[in-house]
């Protein structure tokens, strides 16, 4: 008989050379040996699992849902349990939708010390707790290739701040929050050159490292980078902060204790085993305060975007405070992890921390408990610069015999279940805490990475649904040419047995996703911008405010737009080499009344989408001569078609006047 | 009304009084509530949108409510409810000072004429309220702007007095607040104070104060039936 994997259920699915020979190989004696499954198992009753997740026309979900956009840069926001989109928050990426990071208030956030960066890859959503609970004020999300960590605003839902990581490069193990977002962590998954320098690449070993970056939050939200801890030159994979009893600790895994700089799925794969560090952050703190730092050179931007004047604004930093392991004694430890350990995830308790071996069959469960023994006896088995490394199996709490391969991560149900999903075997995995006893297994379609129970990772989860955020979809949706969604995969986990209720596309790739009650955000969701309290400089609160002012060769443009037309909405007196600012405020203060603005030829800009109360400005750089429509781009009433107007441009020796006006005949 | 007279006789001038105070008091409350509501419905305004019609003042929902319903109102010309261009609001709050100074003379006087020409011309000043009212509104939904966008011949846009309008994409309705109310109850208390001393004979009365120490106030509406 042919040993197809049976969980592949489709004879054209092949993800097989994807992967390593060797692990595949693992994988598929593993994944024929798992009893016979078809692609409909775990399903339930089809017009069951619709019941499920109905959500009728005009009812809300229960669940908020925010996903990682991956390789889009931006956070999308999901109802569960549809599975319906409501919106795109753009954060990384410049958005011509609404025009972020092409109007002139929002483009300093994307600003870096390398200047202005339009993209990034967003991975991991997280949401700002209290007392370990997902408190619904702020979603923070890290930026791995330009290192960066944002934080949203979830009365708005619109990005507030971006924060430049210095001496750090591919933001991966980030933006983990403390137990009361004290700190939000960002560690480096690619060891580099601290601070960067020209060396040779063979010289990794003596001048990489890797650098695990504290970030303060402050009551208001605002990021501060409070010091850096410099860690050997591993990759610094993912990290969870502690919780209960664990909370002054952050851990993060490692792989690559090779220090391979080359061909890193071979080099990279041979130890049996790498680390997960245990960071104390109140030690460092305290060693901060006691001047055990060093200055680390290291410019950095932080961006903040105020409420207020509705404008970002850069501010750049040099140096950052540094701590040396070796040189702080009690604040790192390694625990050693088999085989490239992917996900640390920690258990509602704070007690059990789990590390996936991403190369592994089985998962290591160590417990915070046996580690502070193990630390007070000194149970150590060497250490690696000057960095203790605990005896795995003084720190051990229990293995579980997963049956599946390639764990990539952990979440957390209310009921002292834990849920692993499995990359290779494509499969999420249930088992017990404390017996380690696996309880369910469903295929999932296909290969997971990260999975998402509502407040999963917290100290209180919501354990009714579990979200698997698959990487492949192959043959699962109506093609759609090379390039296909991925997915995510709702499962209802509220009984014994998960069962699969629904498959959803996702906008790029969904790494991690974080959901939180409708009922937390929803009342909280603000309507309008209040037009009394709009501090931009360029606002204009009233018709009879509007103007066109020249300063030289700078035109400002003050204008309005309410329904349906534009003060001024004719224009004349520009001429060819000046440079038109559009400053539009909406004057409307009714929910969901939005208006656009567009102007034709806009080379290097977008458009402007506001809403109710806002204030945008738009750069505009007439490339010829003549008559140039603008136009609202938002449908916002029934005389929408007609909120146009015209500007004027002329040629620099012509003499036209300004002038401006709107409704003179 | 055997039981009311029942009820009433012991002191029904000392009742006439409580319910003339009562009927100043409930004038008072009107400064504090809105007078009249309209709720307008619209498949955009799925939640409805609400206009208060105070004794010195209009509002909504928001601050923002007049500006939005403003924004609707001129597709089809309607003029901007201004509520500074209303001089109503400006000289109501004072006509209702002087209703409420009234009040307190004819309850100070204890006067049973005075209670019926107070509670008379109240009424008579709230049915040319609720009339100046209608006039605004038939002003507003009648006189339209001949430029508007939208125009539907035959179409005017008087909300409704009192109950369901339908106007285009929007269901109308109108109706009394809590200050409507007060002002009902201050009327229904005034007539009531004049309506139980009537009630009264002078016999009656006479026999009354054999019961009771009879105080001077009583003493003189005695005297003159």
């Amino acid at each position: 008989m042919h040993m197809k994997p049976i969980i592949f259920s489709r004879p054209t699915t092949q993800v097989i050379p994807l992967l390593p020979g060797i692990i595949a190989m693992a994988g598929l004696l593993l994944a024929s040996c798992q009893a016979r499954r078809s692609s409909e198992a775990g399903a339930i009753n089809a017009q069951e699992a619709a019941q499920r997740v109905y959500v009728a026309p005009g009812k809300y979900d229960e669940f908020y849902a925010f996903m990682s956009g991956g390789y889009s840069g931006q956070v999308s926001v999901y109802g569960l349990p549809s599975g319906r989109l409501f919106k795109i928050i753009p954060v990384f990426s410049q958005n011509p939708e609404n025009g972020y990071g092409y109007s002139e208030e929002t483009k300093p956030l994307l600003m870096t010390s390398y200047g202005f960066i339009p993209w990034d890859d967003a991975h991991h959503p997280e949401l700002s707790q209290t007392n370990g609970v997902p408190d619904g004020r702020w979603l923070f999300i890290n930026a791995n290739n330009t290192p960066r960590v944002a934080r949203i605003d979830l009365k708005t839902f619109e990005t507030v701040e971006t924060i430049e990581i210095p001496n750090s490069a591919g933001n991966h193990s980030s933006p983990f929050v403390t137990e009361n977002t004290e700190y939000v962590v960002a560690g480096t998954r690619f060891s580099v050159p601290t601070p960067q320098q020209d060396v040779p690449i063979d010289s990794y070993k003596k001048n990489f490292k890797g650098v695990l970056s504290f970030i303060k939050v402050e009551p208001s939200g605002d990021m501060d980078l409070a010091f850096q801890v410099v860690m050997p030159g591993f990759d610094y994979d993912l990290a969870h902060a502690g919780k209960g009893k664990s909370k002054d600790w952050v851990f993060f895994t490692c792989y690559n204790s090779e220090e391979a700089h080359t061909l890193l799925e071979v080099n990279a794969s041979q130890k049996d085993k790498d680390f997960v560090a245990a960071i104390n952050w109140k030690k460092a703190e305290a060693y901060i305060q006691q001047g055990k730092y060093h200055q680390m050179p290291g410019t950095y931007y932080d961006n903040r975007f105020d409420t207020s004047t509705q404008t970002a604004r850069s501010f750049v930093h040099q140096g950052v405070k540094v701590l040396i392991p070796a040189e702080c004694p009690g604040l790192v430890y390694l625990i050693p992890a088999p085989k490239s350990p992917h996900g640390v995830d920690v258990d509602p308790s704070g007690n059990y921390i789990v590390a996936n071996g991403k190369l592994n069959a089985d998962l290591s469960v160590f417990s915070f408990d046996k580690m502070q023994q193990a630390i007070q006896q000194k149970q150590f088995d060497g250490e690696v610069n000057g960095i203790p490394v605990l005896k795995f199996d003084a720190t051990l709490a229990g293995i579980v015999k997963s049956g599946g391969l390639g764990p990539l991560h952990t979440e957390f149900d209310d009921k002292g279940n834990a849920y692993t999903t499995f990359f290779i075997s494509s499969e999420v995995v249930k088992w017990k805490l404390g017996t380690w006893q696996v309880e369910d297994r469903q295929p999932t379609f296909y290969s997971p990475g990260h999975l998402m129970i509502p407040g999963g990772d917290s100290r209180k989860p919501w354990g009714k649904y579990l979200v698997a955020l698959n990487k492949i979809t192959k043959d699962r949706y109506l093609p759609t040419g090379p390039e296909l969604c991925q997915s995510a995969q709702l499962f209802d986990i509220s009984g014994d047995k998960m069962k699969l209720l629904l498959d959803f596309p996702t906008v790029g790739e969904p790494h991690y996703a974080q959901a939180i009650p409708a009922s937390i955000l929803m009342p909280q969701s603000d309507k309008i911008y209040s037009l009394a309290n709009n501090r931009n400089p360029y606002v204009t609160k009233t018709e009879k405010e509007a103007r066109v002012v020249r300063n030289g060769r700078r035109i400002d443009v003050y204008m309005t737009e309410i329904r349906s037309h534009f003060v001024p909405d004719n224009i004349e007196g520009i001429h060819l080499g000046d440079t038109v600012y559009f400053h539009l405020t909406n004057l409307e203060q009714d929910w969901d009344a939005a208006h656009g603005f567009a102007v034709e030829g806009n080379r290097d800009n977008a458009e402007l989408l506001l809403m109710p109360g806002q204030t945008k400005t738009l750069k505009w750089v007439p490339q010829r001569v003549g008559v140039f429509p603008f136009y609202c781009t938002d449908f916002c009433s029934a005389l929408h078609q007609e909120m146009q107007g015209y500007i004027r441009v002329s040629a620099p020796a012509e003499q036209v006047a300004l002038s401006w006006s709107t409704g003179k005949e | 009304m055997k039981t009311l007279r029942h009820i009433m006789a012991p002191g029904k001038k000392g009742i006439a009084h409580v319910f003339m105070l009562g009927a100043v008091i409930s004038s008072v409350f009107i400064y504090f509530f809105p007078l009249w509501k309209i709720t307008l419905y619209a498949p955009q305004y799925p939640q409805g949108i609400r206009m208060y019609i105070w004794i010195h003042k209009i509002t909504g929902d928001d601050a923002y409510t007049l500006q939005n319903i403003n924004i609707l109102n001129h597709y089809v010309g309607m003029k901007d409810i201004d509520p500074h261009a209303v001089p109503e609001l400006h000289y109501f709050p004072y006509a209702l000072a002087g209703i409420i100074f009234l009040g307190i003379m004819a309850w100070l006087m204890k006067k049973r004429w005075m209670y019926l020409a107070w509670a008379f011309v109240y009424a008579l000043l709230s049915v040319m309220a609720i009339y100046d009212f209608y006039r605004w509104e038939y002003d507003y939904g009648h006189h339209l702007d001949p430029k508007a966008p939208i125009k539907v011949p035959g179409m005017a846009y008087q909300p409704p007095l009192i109950g369901v309008k339908h106007l285009l994409n929007f269901t109308a309705i109108s109706l009394p607040e809590w200050a409507a109310g007060f002002m009902l109850v201050s009327i229904i208390l005034g007539f009531a104070a004049f309506i139980c001393c009537r009630s009264t004979s002078v016999k009656e009365q006479i026999n009354h104060h054999d019961l009771l120490p009879a105080d001077s106030s009583q003493a003189s509406v005695v005297l003159h039936h």
